[in-house]
């Protein structure tokens, strides 16, 4: 199970608590669909994502990119807790949606590549290896309940 | 996975900026890399790996370096790294699956310093680029 430390949880919670949920979740997802092309096949139903400018004007692609940062705030609040947290989700993710689990790596590594963006010189080498801590573990919570 | 035409002027429009804090850049991608994954420090038990030590700077210089050899020779990087490619096959013998952690730490830096320019477009281009040179130092492993 993962753990984090004091300084860990503060480093995370403080970063959250300026991020822009809707506006991040979008460039995410985007650019996650723009860097990686094939995790497309998952969205055949967003309409156009022919162009790196298509996807991230794509209000589908923000819509859901919101609903999936949304989600991670929820980890942010439950850090000791992540694998109960997910556990719903998880057993989605492997029942209805089929994803295979390599893709939430993918998107927690966009991900910090955002914040990174966003935050600049704030997101020091320790704030960005907590933060590389949360998303593992939240991808791994998504996929434990995988059979 | 090859770099398109876009990727290739992307990927050098980038570097411009890249090359003008060359060696903190490589320094701190070193520093993002043992910090966010630590077994990588097993590569370096010789190595003051404090941040701002002398040996972390000069190898930091020395992997930014290598990847401007790449970026001025795109067309052709598998020649242009070959010596590093035998270097990391026999001598270094890095597991692969090294390569991808420094990429992303490396993209995580170029995206803290240059926010502007590290668009969807451009964060696409380099890590496909980095991937093809990671590819290259592989190459030769087996």
């Amino acid at each position: 199970m993962v753990h984090f430390t004091a300084e860990e949880k503060a480093a995370i919670t403080s970063v959250w608590g300026k991020v822009n949920v809707e506006e991040t979740g979008g460039e995410a997802l985007g650019r996650l669909l723009v860097v990686y092309p094939w995790t497309q096949r998952f969205f055949d139903s967003f309409g156009n994502l022919s162009s790196a400018s298509a996807i991230l004007g794509n209000p589908k692609v923000k819509a859901h990119g919101k609903k999936v940062l949304t989600s991670l705030g929820e980890a942010v609040k439950n850090l000791d807790n992540l694998k109960v947290t997910f556990s719903k989700l998880s057993e989605l993710h492997c029942d209805k949606l089929h994803v295979d689990p390599e893709n939430f790596r993918l998107l927690g590594n966009v991900l910090v590549v955002v914040l990174a963006i966003h935050f600049g010189k704030e997101f020091t080498p320790e704030v960005h290896a907590a933060w590389q801590k949360l998303v593992t573990g939240v991808a791994s919570a998504l996929a434990h309940k995988y059979h | 996975m090859s770099l398109t035409k876009s990727d290739k002027t992307i990927v050098a429009s980038i570097w411009s900026k890249i090359a003008t804090q060359a060696d903190s850049i490589g320094t701190e991608a070193l520093e993002r890399l043992f910090t966010s994954y630590p077994q990588t420090k097993t590569y370096f038990p010789h190595f003051d790996l404090h941040h701002g030590s002398a040996q972390m700077h000069a190898h930091g210089a020395k992997v930014v370096s290598a990847i401007g050899d790449a970026v001025k020779n795109i067309d052709n990087i598998k020649s242009a790294l070959s010596k590093l490619s035998e270097l990391h096959a026999y001598i270094l013998r890095v597991d692969p699956v090294n390569f991808k952690l420094l990429s992303h730490c490396l993209l995580v830096t170029v995206a803290a310093h240059f926010p502007a320019e590290f668009t969807a477009e451009a964060h696409a281009a380099w890590d496909k680029f980095l991937s093809i040179v990671s590819s290259v130092l592989t190459e030769k492993y087996r």
